[in-house]
């Protein structure tokens, strides 16, 4: 049966851990997010689900239990916001290293530094560049409504056992903070033992009799063979940009122009577009959901048939690279933005819009 | 003749199956070898094989997933502690060690250690100290001794400039959440058995979930310390054993 609840986007994430039957959620407090440690513990899912929910006494704690986890190919997962995220790097690394599954939720807010608890989108680079250390990427979901913070948990965990790599949900202090109307699913039962070590032969389930013993790592010290893991890494993440793209368009059909914007940014757009069109511009949007891999091919596509694009985000321009690689200076690009915790208005857009690409 | 010697009854010494068959890279006469001979041995002779999983350090025995036979996984620098945390709440009836070295778990891994023990994970850690960072050639560790010379230390450790070292076997035995805290050292056979009966020890305690069990076993490193193992052995009785005293420093009931 599903049910409609008014929810946070935090909470949501919470939520759907519970109910996706997630066994092992390890995090550590940070605004705009610590709902999501918050409501785990009052719903005690360890008594309803048997879900194993510990306050870490960091986020490089939270992270290397992650890999501890994940390693036994269970679902694992950890959330937190921008300085959270940057002391997890390390872990991030290791664990895509060693090809491990598990969900990092960023919450993102202001920097750089201590920054502001305020809303912002300047992890960009960090999640889709990969912020660690060494050739690895993160599949990255980009959440616009609490629904879709509800629903992306689940997803992120069905891509990130495909593929064997961390996911993240990079989210905002909106998407976190407000509240709206989820569909929420029922209990699923979590993943027994026995089903890991027969579906996951490469997690660390106890020794099989008979069979070597298994390894989890991310050390190679022949370059030979550390150069045919990247290789076997870069072939996995070639398929996930073949496969994996998700983005949606709004009112793209006839549009001259094109909004490109993610998470809540791409919420004013649609805003903004509305305001546009009652002026007799046409102005559409397209909302990369997958921020790595990134919606290329469609936006290469629509370089051929718009006069200009821009990039609407909480950043002093960041994703407005990718879109500048993906439509190969086909079309005049360029980027509007408000950061620090400032959240642009759709009026605001739409003026960037008028006075950057089309009186530009 | 030699084959008529071959029988069960005569055999005084043989490889646990829970070592593998490769070749350890430690260097001759250092004390990781040997304390992974006993770890192994104690989890065959518990039967637990199969319900065992390790974390391997960064540090000299950043590889000893390649020698123990169970599953094993490779935490970053320091980390251990946090992986068997995870492990073992999400697979309780598991046996789970983690093995550091003095700079894995009492510099840049010390906030992970503390609070593991003071949680009370229900794991056993084993503790490599040799005083140095064996692994980067020689550097000056936190349990470095004072006017000890290393790499970062070529004058000798000055502890108005360096600090002290760090006895971080008495504060984790200060915490309520470990259960058995022992000092031990494997330089003599004596010394090998008895630190085998603490590991073991250390084991079964999680049968009753007590919580921590830490045996710190003073080590030597004969290559950064730049002496023969011979030397290195009596170097280790005549000082680090006066810093570090052997012996339980807690033991619940
Ligand atoms: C984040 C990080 N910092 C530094 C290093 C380099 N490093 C590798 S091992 C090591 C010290 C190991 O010393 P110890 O834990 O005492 O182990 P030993 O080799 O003496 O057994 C250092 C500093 C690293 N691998 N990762
Ligand atoms: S460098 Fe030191 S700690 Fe490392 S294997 Fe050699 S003797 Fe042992
Ligand atoms: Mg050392």
């Amino acid at each position: 049966m599903k049910e409609l609840r008014l929810m946070k986007g935090n909470e949501a994430i919470a939520e759907a851990a519970i109910r996706y039957g997630v066994d092992g959620y390890f995090g550590y407090p940070i605004t705009p997010q610590s709902e999501i440690l918050e409501h785990l513990m009052a719903e005690e899912p360890y008594k309803k689900t048997g879900m194993v929910v510990l306050q870490a006494e960091s986020e490089v704690a939270s992270i290397n239990m992650v890999y501890g986890g994940a390693a036994c190919g269970k679902r694992v997962m950890t959330t937190s916001s921008s300085p959270g995220i940057s002391l997890m790097q390390e872990g991030l690394s290791y664990i895509a290293g060693a090809e491990l599954p598990c969900l990092v939720v960023n919450v993102v807010r202001g920097g750089p530094g201590l920054g502001t608890i305020q809303p912002s989108q300047a992890d960009y680079f960090q999640t889709t560049k990969g912020g660690g250390h060494g050739d690895y990427r993160l599949i990255t979901l980009a959440p616009a409504s609490v629904q879709e913070m509800y629903d992306f948990v689940g997803l992120g965990f069905d891509l990130a056992f495909k593929y064997r790599n961390p996911a993240m949900i990079l989210s905002d202090g909106v998407i976190g903070q407000v509240m709206e109307k989820v569909q929420i699913e029922d209990y699923k039962p979590r993943w027994t033992d026995e089903y890991i070590k027969k579906s996951f032969p490469w997690a660390t389930t106890g020794k099989n009799p008979g069979k070597p013993h298994i390894i989890i790592t991310s050390l190679e010290l022949d370059s030979e063979k550390q150069e045919k893991v990247n290789i076997h890494l870069q072939k996995k993440y070639k398929e996930c940009q073949e496969k994996e793209v998700r983005y949606e368009m709004i009112h793209c059909d006839d549009a001259e122009y094109i909004f490109v914007a993610y998470g809540s940014s791409a919420r004013i757009c649609q805003k903004a577009i509305q305001l546009g069109r009652e002026k007799g511009i046409k102005v559409g949007l397209l909302r990369p959901i997958t921020l790595w891999p990134f919606p290329s091919k469609i936006l290469g596509e629509l370089a051929g048939k718009v006069k200009g694009m821009l990039s609407v985000e909480m950043s002093a321009g960041q994703m407005v690279e990718d879109v500048l690689l993906a439509t190969k200076h086909k079309v005049k690009v360029d980027h509007f933005g408000r950061f620090g915790g400032i959240i642009p208005t759709p009026q605001e857009v739409l003026h960037a819009l008028e006075t950057k690409i089309i009186g530009g | 003749m030699s084959k008529d010697i071959i029988k069960p009854e005569n055999l005084v010494y043989r490889r646990t199956p829970v070592l593998t068959k490769n070749t350890m890279h430690y260097c001759p006469g250092c004390g990781h070898g040997t304390t992974h001979r006993i770890v192994a041995e104690v989890i065959e002779e518990m039967g637990i094989q199969e319900q065992t999983i390790g974390i391997a350090p960064v540090g000299c025995a950043v590889l000893a997933y390649n020698y123990f036979e169970v599953d094993m996984q490779e935490a970053a620098h320091g980390r251990a502690p946090a992986l068997a945390t995870a492990v073992k709440r999400l697979k309780p009836d598991f046996f789970v060690f983690s093995y550091q070295g003095d700079g894995d778990l009492a510099a840049i891994g010390t906030a992970e250690t503390i609070h593991a023990c003071n949680r009370g994970e229900n794991i056993t850690m084993i503790f490599i100290n040799n005083g140095i960072y064996g692994m980067t050639g020689g550097q000056m560790a936190p349990t470095t001794l004072e006017d000890m010379k290393t790499a970062t230390s070529p004058y000798g450790r000055d502890i108005a400039m360096m600090g002290n070292p760090l006895k971080i076997t008495e504060i984790v035995a200060q915490l309520p959440g470990t259960c058995y805290v022992t000092r031990q050292a494997v330089y003599t056979p004596a010394l090998v058995r008895k630190c085998k009966r603490a590991i073991r020890q250390a084991f079964e305690n999680q049968k009753e979930n007590k919580g921590v069990s830490f045996v710190e076993v003073v080590s030597n490193c004969n290559s950064g310390w730049k002496m023969t193992p011979v030397a290195a052995n009596q170097w280790l009785e005549e000082n680090m054993l006066a810093f570090y005293p052997l012996g339980d420093l807690k033991v619940s009931k």
